[in-house]
């Protein structure tokens, strides 16, 4: 909600949600000895539950505000929990709840509304105080809560219930087979960390006496000779199962006969490792245990803060799937009766009657049979008014019913669905991406195949000048050459620069992310709910009548205060910021006998006069006089609600999308560090027009269809433009995948994030310069990197390669080089670094 | 010094030791929530619920 955005328009804000409190409203809530004074019943009802619960300590642990509790949190249970019942079922249990013996269960649930500690605490504290629950865990970075319960003392519908009077929502779910195979890959990378952690301290231990020494005889070889079994026996388990990983991979990559990066790492750590064991066993030569240790903790940590990085990207698409409707109402004898049964959306077929009632998701693609109602299709097309559906208009699975109830006939299910189609063409999008990636892991191979030809070179070289000492420079070589400050240039580099990012709410969910935004020369956006906030306000107001701007408001308010789409929405919150103004009218404006035309407007008495809001042509009915047909084309491709009575026109009211405070910044950054700057939008071009003059933006294309877009971008990247592009809604998932860099909002639709590369969750456009900038910083850091690497390399080689450098030196010179890269990486993860920029 | 013919091997028996430690916790979960304990820890858990709660929950079932 978007409730800071006038922070003086009333006089306090709500204890429990932080929403400014309505001028007149008076709910107050006795927390701790003194009361404190809430926004709406919803949010009282919730503080009542919570003080009486004895769980006071929330409000003064908590570190944000929660989210505003539904308006009718207090008496109407919400549409979705009528349905709770039916989760009591064992048939729709079957799939997400675990029998245990007898009567207990267990279940998973998200939990929806989770802004800080405190809300966890809250949550788990007054689901185990109900009676017949056996424990409940919540884990706070996922939001996902583990449930036993006893079935027969309480059922799961009420433990929703439960959560639901403290004014957070549970959605259970089956936590599934990705769930798990996530959580294993996790756990089994963490060991190898660990193990590779404290095998490297102690190994390093036994290393350094031994180096301290020096083989100046102070050291008795039995000492020696012990402290190299030790270390043989603690780098088994390093070698063996820590940098299995790599043996795998290096294998995978000979099978497929490339050179990939496991190749020399498998080849350093499988040679030094069986030098050192050769050399224990027969008591002579040198050991290089420390260096292989070392080299395994180092590339495990790289890879594992990586991993966590992706995770956290994978959860919300994971989300948005558990969201669809699993449940639609059928009308088993439509027309002939209106009577409705719940079913499993699988056991629907093509050709049956549904009933979709306001605020609920279409649960097939089909055709409206009977009412009118707007349906939000934002999660489709990104556009963020709602679009008008009457007899015979198409209903598309997965978009939400807005105002009134609909009956429809089922045409498409599942795989036929236009959503699954979209999800298609977002796959073969997805699949056309890796060339690029290709080319670098093409040089790199090379590179590799160069390193082995040369250890080979000298093992066959010396063999012939010395052969006692061939095997022991071979190893020298391949340890100092050891592509450790080669792999891992870019990988520390990327994790450090993630991090910072992340820290910022910009989140990294594919490795060339970075790399390619610093390339990138285009920023393409797409205006609905990226450049604006996507979400309907009041524009302007155009009084007609002698009345006063604030009279009007507040009659429109009155009018709609019933309704609950995007446009009432904007004119009540738009008449309560209007302020003390306004309550001289409350009294003339009491509306009785409110209808309501589903697509046209509401008509209401006011006085013992009729009075109409809404479409300019159904207000004109009642006025009987024509609609004032210039005002309204004036107003910019913005929506024109109309006001009038009896008498005449009173007002018109232009509604449209705002921009978000931070664009136009953004905007001249991006142009000021020599980007170009692109507009594309499936909206109409007057509308499109408007934003891109405010913006400064001179390059732009509206009324663009999803392929239109796509080509566009292929276009620019034909003439070898590097492009990014900012957007939300799946239509622009394709596009998302074609451009070089996606950068989807973090409140836009939940299928785009899937795609994206990178993902705005802080939703502050600033931040996306700053990513900017923190891209092209990890670019030269990155090429520092690979340049020490590459120096490093040149002067070592050939050095071992002569004999000079002794396994001990080549060790530490690896290892040297390796921190100086992590180092040097680490520079990135400097929170001033990131600080100025916003 | 002779008495390092057993301090070594104890060191790698303890190493092992701490090694199986950690493979314990992460098998039991420790690992899976990283910031949770560290809020949770700051919070009393030792106000009962007043009689007004238990008044709420029987009308509600």
């Amino acid at each position: 909600m978007n409730s800071t955005a006038n922070p003086d328009c009333a006089a306090a804000e709500c204890f429990h949600c932080g929403q400014p409190v309505p001028l007149n409203a008076h709910y107050p809530v006795e927390i701790e000895h003194v009361s404190r004074e809430m926004c709406c019943r919803g949010c009282q009802a919730v503080a009542e539950a919570i003080v009486d619960g004895g769980l006071v300590d929330y409000y003064q642990h908590r570190t944000a505000k929660s989210g505003a509790a539904a308006p009718d949190a207090a008496d109407v249970v919400p549409e979705w929990l009528r349905q709770a019942k039916l989760y009591d079922l064992p048939e729709v249990q079957q799939s997400f709840v675990r029998q245990e013996t007898g009567e207990v269960r267990e279940a998973s649930l998200i939990l929806e509304g989770i802004v800080c500690a405190a809300c966890v605490w809250l949550n788990e504290r007054h689901i185990s105080g109900l009676p017949g629950v056996l424990s409940v865990e919540i884990n706070y970075s996922t939001h996902r809560a583990r449930v036993r319960w006893d079935n027969s003392r309480i059922k799961l519908s009420e433990i929703l219930h439960a959560v639901a009077a403290i004014g957070y929502t549970a959605h259970p779910f089956d936590p599934g087979r990705q769930e798990q195979i996530f959580l294993k890959e996790r756990q089994a990378a963490l060991r190898r960390l660990f193990i590779a952690g404290i095998g490297m301290m102690q190994v390093m231990m036994y290393a350094v006496p031994v180096y301290v020494a020096g083989g100046d005889g102070s050291m008795p070889p039995w000492i020696e000779n012990m402290m190299r079994w030790a270390s043989l026996v603690l780098t088994l388990p390093v070698v063996g199962y820590s940098a299995w990983p790599f043996f795998i991979g290096a294998w995978r990559d000979l099978k497929l006969r490339q050179a990939g990066m496991d190749v020399p790492v498998a080849l350093g750590v499988g040679a030094a490792f069986t030098a050192s064991v050769y050399a224990t066993l027969t008591g002579g030569g040198e050991v290089y245990f420390d260096s292989v240790t070392m080299f395994v903790f180092f590339l495990l940590s790289g890879r594992f803060l990586e991993m966590g990085a992706r995770r956290k990207a994978a959860d919300a698409a994971e989300k948005l799937v558990k969201m669809q409707p699993a449940m639609a109402n059928r009308l088993s004898a439509y027309p002939d009766s209106q009577a409705d049964e719940l079913v499993a959306v699988s056991s629907l077929s093509a050709g049956e009657y549904l009933l979709i009632r306001p605020g609920e998701s279409v649960p097939a693609d089909g055709v409206v049979e009977q009412g009118g109602s707007r349906v939000d299709e934002s999660l489709l097309t990104g556009e963020s008014r709602p679009v008008m559906k009457n007899v015979g208009g198409c209903l598309i699975a997965g978009t939400i019913n807005v105002d009134s109830p609909l009956v429809m006939r089922v045409e498409g299910l599942g795989q036929d669905t236009v959503l699954s189609g979209i999800v298609r063409l977002l796959d073969r999008a997805l699949a056309e991406k890796p060339a690029l990636a290709q080319v670098a892991d093409r040089v790199a191979s090379w590179f590799v195949l160069v390193l082995l030809l040369i250890a080979v070179g000298t093992g066959v070289a010396w063999y012939f000048i010395e052969p006692a000492r061939a095997l022991w420079i071979t190893v020298a070589v391949l340890v100092v050459s050891c592509p450790c400050a080669l792999s891992l240039a870019t990988p520390a580099a990327l994790t450090a620069a993630t991090g910072s990012l992340t820290r910022l709410g910009l989140l990294t969910t594919r490795g060339h992310a970075l790399e390619t935004l610093a390339k990138a020369s285009y920023f393409v956006f797409d205006k609905t709910g990226t450049l604006t906030h996507g979400k309907m306000s009041l524009l302007e107001t155009i009084v007609l009548r002698d009345a006063s701007r604030e009279h009007c408001l507040v009659l429109a308010a009155a009018l709609e205060r019933a309704s609950e789409h995007a446009i009432a929405d904007a004119i009540v919150s738009a008449a309560s910021e209007v302020g003390s103004a306004t309550s001289r009218f409350e009294d003339q404006c009491e509306v009785a006998k409110i209808s309501n035309f589903p697509g046209s407007g509401v008509e209401g008495e006011v006085g013992g006069r009729r009075c109409r809001l809404g479409r300019p042509a159904f207000v004109a009915e009642l006025c009987a006089s024509p609609v004032p047909e210039e005002l309204v084309r004036e107003r910019n491709g913005a929506t024109v609600v109309a006001l009038g009575d009896e008498n005449g026109w009173l007002a018109l009211f232009a509604l449209g999308d705002t921009l978000r405070p931070d664009a136009a910044s953004l905007v001249k950054g991006l142009q000021q560090r020599g980007k170009t700057v692109v507009l594309l939008s499936g909206d109409q071009k007057d509308a499109v027009q408007g934003v891109a003059r405010q913006l400064g933006i001179t390059t732009l294309r509206a009324a663009m269809t999803p392929q239109g877009k796509l080509d566009f971008v292929r276009g620019l990247q034909g003439e070898g433009a590097v492009v990014a592009m900012v957007g939300d809604g799946v239509n622009d998932a394709p596009v998302l995948a074609a451009a070089g860099v996606s950068i989807a909002m973090g409140g836009g639709t939940q299928v785009a994030r899937a795609s994206a590369d990178m993902i705005l969750l802080s939703e502050h456009l600033p931040h996306l310069l700053a990513g900017v900038d923190i891209a092209v910083k990890t670019s030269h850091i990155i090429r520092q990197n690979l340049a020490w690497a590459f120096v490093y390399n040149l002067i070592a080689i050939p050095l071992a390669a002569l004999g000079y450098i002794t396994p001990w030196m080549a060790g530490i010179g690896m290892s040297a080089s390796s921190l100086m890269v992590v180092l040097n990486a680490l520079r990135l993860v400097d929170p001033s670094a990131v600080k100025d920029r916003s | 010094m002779e008495s390092l013919y057993l301090l070594i091997p104890i060191s790698v028996i303890l190493i092992f030791l701490v090694g199986w430690i950690f493979i314990w916790a992460v098998k039991s979960g420790q690992f899976d929530d990283m910031e949770g304990p560290a809020h949770r820890i700051l919070m009393d858990d030792d106000k009962p619920p007043s009689d007004a709660a238990k008044k709420n929950h029987s009308n509600e079932e």
